[in-house]
């Protein structure tokens, strides 16, 4: 009897043991953390209007363990959106540095910005130096009538 | 008749956006450029599916065009394309080199081993890193890689009778002369 309450209280103290402890989402809490700062800017290549970040496609996995990997080797941010770009294009940067084949999708809408001020300006200006149109005969006549009858009946 | 003219700025500019449209509409967004064009081709050593013991490089190709063939067992286009690739492969024209991506070989050779075999040599890239290399982002896709090693074109999707004619072929024959 009491060699089976001791097997009884070991078994018991066994348990605690055998469930797993739950594992850490990362290995290394501040890779993960540079991870995310990176791929945040970097577009995964299946789906185009996810960041890497977010993306569970299995190109997206892969890129991601080969950030993770470019961290550990201690290389710069620089270093690993370079490496990316070298492969994939500017089309996996959120942010395309300015060239000469961007230059229109950085500069494009302050041109356009600045086109429409100035027309804006232009048919402002435009309609100021016109002045108010003189009324003809006719105008002035119906003008007079309408203010005469406000003058006699009131307001209606 | 200068209140008219002012009204056909609006018009000019939906005429230009529509252009824009219309050249959005014919463009597939899945067809990223890629840097790699006129570069060299990234170096590998991988596995043969066919003998294991052995190793692929592009540096066994260096003095020959070839055309080097992303596919995978998994991979549904790379059904629509495999006859255009056993087509070209029957026309003996250049080394055909696949490069089996995120596969298991016991399931490359059995899809092999049912629809033909078109290439005369195949890489396996089992954890996909080639690819990224290659900036693969979507199977299939073919590198046409000239003499010096640089990778003279890129195509992005199965290749198809038409493209192997009017882009492939003609780029096969500039390159091989």
């Amino acid at each position: 009897m009491r060699y089976l309450f001791t097997l009884l209280l070991a078994a018991a103290c066994l348990v605690p043991v055998m469930a797993k402890e739950a594992r850490p989402l990362a290995e290394d809490e501040a890779v993960e953390q540079r991870l995310i700062v990176i791929a945040q800017d970097l577009r995964c290549l299946v789906c185009q209007n996810e960041s890497l970040a977010g993306s569970r496609a299995e190109l997206a996995e892969d890129l991601r363990r080969e950030v993770r990997e470019q961290i550990r080797a201690g290389k710069s941010d620089q270093e690993i959106k370079d490496y990316l770009v070298a492969r994939y294009g500017n089309f996996v940067l959120y942010r395309p540095p300015l060239e000469a084949t961007t230059i229109l999708l950085w500069v494009g809408p302050f041109v356009l910005l600045l086109g429409a001020a100035a027309g804006l300006l232009i048919h402002v200006r435009g309609r100021a130096r016109q002045g108010d149109a003189p009324l003809d005969e006719a105008q002035r006549a119906q003008a007079e009538k309408l203010l005469a009858d406000i003058s006699t009946k009131g307001p209606q | 008749m200068k209140k008219k003219r002012w009204l056909l700025i609006p018009l000019a500019l939906f005429l230009v956006l529509l252009g824009f449209l219309a050249v959005g509409l014919k463009r597939d967004p899945h067809e990223i450029p890629s840097p790699l064009v006129g570069k060299a081709a990234p170096n590998f050593s991988l596995p043969r599916l066919e003998a294991p013991e052995q190793r692929i490089s592009p540096a066994d190709f260096k003095g020959k065009v070839w055309l080097l063939n992303v596919w995978a067992s998994w991979c549904v286009s790379c059904r629509d394309e495999h006859p255009v690739l056993v087509e070209f492969s029957r026309r003996n024209l250049v080394p055909l080199v696949g490069l089996d991506y995120k596969d298991t070989p016991a399931e490359a050779q059995a899809w092999l081993a049912r629809f033909g075999n078109p290439y005369g040599m195949i890489a396996v890239d089992a954890d996909g890193r080639i690819g990224i290399d290659y900036g693969v982002y979507g199977v299939p896709e073919t590198y046409v890689i000239d003499k010096q090693g640089l990778i003279a074109h890129k195509h992005i999707g199965p290749l198809t009778p038409e493209v192997i004619e009017q882009e492939i072929l003609p780029l096969i024959r500039k390159l091989s002369t």
